[in-house]
């Protein structure tokens, strides 16, 4: 058995540890609350964006209306931007980002490159020996749109100096605070979805197939600034959701410590007590053991 | 049949719900959409969106955004949005004051903040001129709480 000292040093190294997970807990839900509601207040602007986008997508002709709408015909080259914490200690939340975009992309067609936003996932995509051809990190607590438009637009300009011919965003989709899922989405060349059908529904009774929107001022021009304004806010909005996920993961995680902690120290301090009573019983035997022997003498 | 109107900001949804007619500020006039409008994408300028609906109107004030009609649905994506009844006039009119003031301080005009505070200029007194024409247009909008009239 232990010797009680040691015990009690260990039961003192182990609620402090209960200490500092249960402060990382609490200052995780306040952001994750934060994270939360700055994500649900962007989501309609986003999830209408990429509707208006899947519907110029699905338009007929649409090969030649704007060049991120076109498909390449030979993939050469792959864009994945991927999107993970700067922190750890959130549990699973890096690692299974990186294990998903290496379980998607780890034998690709292609060869591929990566953008990566979040030092965590720079650093483990770099120990697997990833090609990254720009990271961001140290991205603000609360993000606006203008801080990271400058990574939609990258993407962009590489999408249209055929450095690449597609490109993909990794990020991890907030569903509660239990569940978060790494999901890739194809962001360029834009694609026909089924959903995005209606407008030749529209088209075969009213028109006939020719027809698709009308423009106002002009095709050009609204094309050039809505395709690549909406593409880089589908990034915004996927960076807010990983942010709320990992907040929401950390949290878990602390409180998953947390508990743990105070197990062990539950468990330390039974073994402690047991200690110490051996002490106190051997030292009484001892005792009782000297007096006997004065008094035979 | 009535047709679905959707406006949304870049930092929430502002209004969803049917309407008879759309009236959109587009970059190059006044649009009004029907329902069965044939598809369209649109710019809109700074002004003011109206949706009528059985009688009732409500109107909302846009900073720019983009549109896109479908046979069914209005989907305005606005830079900025807000419903006229929620205009606060006090702090519009300081933001009209203080961007004035400011812009009579002669500032190199192409300067970020000298932009910034010019589109400043142009919402608070898109606000200021939506509250003037869409509200305290009694009776058709009955719901409106009579505290806002006053102003």
């Amino acid at each position: 058995m232990a010797n009680a000292r040691e015990v009690l040093l260990r039961i003192k190294s182990v609620k402090n540890i209960a200490q500092v997970t249960k402060a990382l807990q609490a200052v995780s839900a306040s952001k994750v609350q934060k994270a939360m509601q700055a994500m649900y207040r962007t989501r309609p602007y986003a999830t209408k964006a990429w509707q208006v986008l899947t519907h110029i997508a699905a338009q007929p002709g649409r090969r030649t209306l704007h060049p991120l709408l076109v498909e390449r015909e030979r993939v050469e080259n792959t864009l994945v931007v991927l999107i993970s914490g700067d922190r750890g200690l959130a549990g699973a939340y890096n690692a299974n980002v990186v294990r998903f975009v290496l379980k998607q992309f780890g034998d690709y067609e292609a060869p591929v490159r990566y953008i990566t936003i979040g030092r965590k996932g720079r650093d483990m995509m770099l120990r697997r020996r990833q090609e990254i051809v720009a990271e961001f990190s140290d991205l603000p607590a609360a993000p606006e749109f203008e801080d990271v438009s400058a990574i939609g637009r990258m993407a962009v300009e590489e999408f249209l100096t055929e450095k690449v011919d597609e490109v993909y965003l990794v990020y991890t989709d907030f569903f509660n605070m239990v569940k978060q899922v790494p999901t890739v989405k194809k962001l360029l060349p834009l694609e026909f979805e089924d959903e995005g059908g209606r407008v030749q529904d529209f088209d075969a009774t009213h028109q006939g197939p020719e027809a698709a929107y009308i423009y106002e001022p002009g095709q050009e021009e609204i094309l050039d600034e809505i395709i690549p304004r909406f593409t880089a806010l589908q990034v915004y909005q996927a960076v807010m959701e990983s942010l709320a996920s990992e907040h929401a993961a950390r949290m878990v995680a602390m409180k998953n410590a947390t508990e743990n902690a105070t197990e062990l120290s539950g468990a330390l301090q039974l073994e402690y007590n047991k200690a110490r009573q051996a002490t106190i019983t051997g030292e009484m035997l001892d005792i009782a053991g000297g007096a006997e022997a004065l008094a035979q003498s | 049949m009535p047709i679905r109107c959707e406006i949304v900001s870049q930092d929430r949804l502002i209004y969803e719900g049917d309407a008879d007619t759309v009236v959109l500020p587009g970059i190059d006039g006044e649009m009004g959409i029907l329902p069965n409008h044939a598809p369209l994408l649109s710019t809109l300028n700074y002004g003011v969106v109206r949706v009528r609906y059985q009688g009732n109107e409500e109107a909302f004030t846009v900073a720019g955004g983009v549109v896109e009609v479908q046979p069914d649905i209005v989907t305005v994506l606005a830079d900025r949005a807000e419903n006229v009844r929620e205009i606060d006039i006090s702090r519009a009119e300081a933001a009209r004051e203080r961007a004035e003031r400011y812009l009579e301080e002669g500032p190199p005009p192409d300067s970020d903040a000298y932009l910034r505070m010019d589109a400043a200029l142009r919402r608070s007194r898109l606000r200021l001129d939506a509250v003037r024409r869409y509200r305290g247009r009694g009776g058709r909008r009955p719901d409106i709480p009579s505290v806002l009239e006053d102003n």
